[in-house]
């Protein structure tokens, strides 16, 4: 282990799962890559890359534009043992596939009382920015993950997007794995390893004592800045990657809350009926005489995401509302408040919001 | 004319009649409310299914729709474990998960029935695709009605399936009907052999009626699908004699033409072999009356294990949503 890890290599995240599925073809003659795009010269933003080249046409499946029909084909192709990863460039060409989704991969295991598995991992790419506007730039984690039978997971880092797609190709049930956009530049240290557990749930990524962070995906990102920034005033925010949103795993978030007292949600999809809803009536549920000031959520507003800059300014959260959030939880006095936007506001490079803060490089 | 093979004949006659006396006794029985879930039966379109499941090997593999109990007996799937299922028994073919609409039998060569018109399509494909990644032998079936034909799934499948000549065999019923709806209110006026022209899908039209001419026209579709000719498209006609879900005939209804029913049911594929058989001399009176007692015999006996089995345990029912 110890070997490995000395081992690490910095990769992207979109590096990340590109080896990962080099690896699973390589390791698994079962599986199978199917999608629109994935033999293109751009290769699914470089996640599928020459990998047609090395494994053949056979394996590596340029498809129609037919989302619903190859999703089920990929379905199809489980009843006969065959571990299929299918690739949609943007999470809004898999609604075309939903019926598929849902009533098929995750009921045949539950009729079938397990003779029959859909192992197959549904690859779903979450766009942000550059005027992308209401059909390009949708976070739908909570509509498949309000589905038994599915696991839904969201990385924030390289090492996470590639083992969650080993592990979940190897595994017994559909994973559908959601990817932003804005992470595929982000590189962070990649093992040889692959981690087994890396599906069971969450992850604490810092660890305090006056309040937990929970975020997903690029959220998560947002959040540690946020975090970074409350330390300077002296407070210690525990930032959780929520990681797994079904099966959801609350345990971890359960234990922090227990500690720090106080809860912030932040998702990356919509505040209404989004994971942060389901977290928090959770937690509040099992812990409600730990929390000292009433838990707190924060995600994309009711409204489609707009293409113009402008109007997207103020649609979407980031460390700076985490840290307001914070405050209120924690009743931070002015001056610290201030101090903290300073802070923020200093450390962001420039105030473009349609693009990817130029500070997340990586590694985390 | 093929010379009149009465062995072929025979065994296809004892499968239509086991299916015809199953569905009538479901129907017969349906009104005890003992089988607590929505069952399409088949009566009337059994000479589809038996001509098309004869041929196959145990290799070819059948997903089918909503209305699939023909399938599933045709294909060798195990009556007790279908009726058991219909009565939400824990020896069902899926445990009582599924109930008349998700049949089953892994065994058989059923891999699944699901009952959203065109979601099995994908599937089938899907098995094809594997079994030519898997260098395995064996065709893949989708049976489907002239709804399906409708649906975005079908025309993606076929797309699919042709372009990468998957070795797979569309058998459509065409009943004329999707639930009430007649075919010429849903669909313009040109033979459906030509909408699977139109993907470079070759197809031949039969009469569903007649279990003879359905089972030669299968087997020349399985020989060209194994052959690597792609997929292949096998348009039946036949007619749905009872209500599209449910135990009755439902003609006072009128939206069928008057005598449309009356017309199909001359056209009995039971009738029409029977008659094959005895001007063969393969049939008589005795032969059919002992075929009857033989297959009620059974019947009765799979309702009676069926009923007597027990009920999934409700502390089960959590079981296998993951693996």
């Amino acid at each position: 282990m110890a070997d490995s890890l000395q081992a690490a290599r910095l990769l992207s995240v979109a590096e990340a799962i590109r080896e990962g599925l080099e690896r699973a073809l390589d390791e698994i003659p079962e599986a199978f890559v199917m999608g629109e795009g994935v033999t293109d010269p751009k290769g699914i933003f470089g996640t599928t890359t020459g990998l047609m080249d090395r494994f053949g046409k056979e394996r590596v499946i340029e498809t129609p534009i037919s989302e619903n029909a190859f999703t089920g084909i990929a379905v199809g192709a489980c009843l006969l043992g065959q571990r299929p990863i299918i690739v949609h460039q943007r999470v809004e060409f898999m609604l075309l596939a939903m019926e598929q989704l849902i009533n098929n991969a995750a009921k045949l295991r539950y009729l079938t009382r397990g003779r029959q598995s859909v192992p197959m991992v549904i690859r779903l790419v979450i766009g942000r920015g550059w005027g992308q506007g209401p059909q390009h730039a949708q976070s739908l984690e909570s509509v498949f993950a309000a589905i038994p039978g599915l696991k839904v997971a969201m990385p924030s880092r390289a090492v996470d997007a590639r083992d969650m797609l080993m592990t979940g190709i190897r595994g017994g049930d559909p994973l559908v794995l959601l990817e932003h956009r804005w992470l595929h530049g982000v590189r962070g240290p990649v093992a040889d390893d692959v981690d087994p557990d890396v599906l069971s749930g969450p992850v604490v990524r810092r660890e305090g004592e006056d309040l937990t962070l929970v975020a997903t995906s690029y959220m998560v990102l947002e959040a540690l800045r946020a975090a970074d920034a409350l330390a300077a005033v002296g407070i210690t925010a525990e930032v959780i990657d929520l990681r797994v949103l079904r099966p959801l795993e609350l345990a971890p978030i359960g234990e922090s809350v227990r500690r720090t007292g106080r809860l912030v949600v932040i998702d990356t999809g919509h505040r209404t009926l989004g994971m942060g809803a389901e977290v928090v009536a959770t937690i509040s549920e099992r812990q409600l005489s730990h929390l000292k000031a009433p838990p707190r959520r924060l995600g994309l507003p009711d409204r489609p995401a707009a293409s113009a800059r402008s109007l997207a300014a103020s649609f979407y959260p980031r460390a700076e509302e985490i840290a307001r959030e914070a405050a209120e939880a924690l009743g931070m006095d002015t001056e610290d408040r201030l101090h903290v936007e300073r802070i923020l506001d200093e450390r962001r490079e420039h105030r473009l919001v349609d693009v990817p803060d130029p500070s997340f490089q990586g590694p985390f | 004319m093929a010379k009149f093979d009465r062995d072929l004949a025979w065994r296809g006659y004892r499968a239509l009649v086991r299916i015809r006396e199953v569905e009538l006794a479901i129907a017969a029985r349906y009104p005890d409310q003992e089988m607590r879930c929505p069952v399409h039966l088949s009566v009337g379109q059994e000479g589809v299914a038996v001509g098309a499941c004869l041929p196959l090997s145990a290799d070819d593999l059948v997903l089918a729709g909503h209305r699939s109990h023909a399938q599933y007996l045709a294909k060798g799937g195990d009556l007790t474990a279908m009726l058991a299922e219909i009565h939400g028994r824990e020896t069902g073919c899926c445990g009582g998960r599924g109930g008349s609409m998700h049949l089953l039998d892994v065994e058989a060569g059923l891999l699944a029935s699901i009952p959203i018109v065109g979601s099995h399509l994908p599937l089938a494909v899907g098995v094809a695709l594997a079994r030519r990644q898997r260098r395995e032998p064996g065709v893949a079936v989708a049976f489907l009605g002239d709804g399906a034909v409708e649906t975005g799934a079908f025309h993606e499948t076929l797309n699919f399936a042709a372009l990468h000549r998957l070795p797979v065999v569309f058998v459509l019923e065409d009943n004329g009907y999707s639930v009430y709806t007649p075919l010429a209110e849903r669909q313009p006026p040109r033979p459906l052999t030509d909408v699977g022209l139109s993907h470079g899908v070759e197809g031949q039209s039969v009469s569903g009626d007649d279990f003879l001419e359905v089972h030669a026209a299968m087997e020349t579709a399985l020989v060209a699908a194994r052959s690597g000719a792609g997929p292949q498209l096998l348009v039946a006609s036949t007619s749905r004699w009872l209500e599209h879900c449910g135990p009755y005939d439902d003609d006072h209804l009128g939206y069928r033409p008057q005598g449309e029913l009356e017309r199909a049911k001359q056209r009995c594929p039971i009738r029409r072999l029977g008659d094959q058989l005895r001007k063969s001399g393969e049939l008589d009176d005795r032969r059919e009356k002992a075929l009857y007692a033989d297959v009620r015999s059974e019947i009765d006996a799979a309702f009676a294990a069926a009923f007597a089995a027990p009920q999934p345990s409700a502390a089960t029912a959590a079981e296998h949503v993951y693996g």
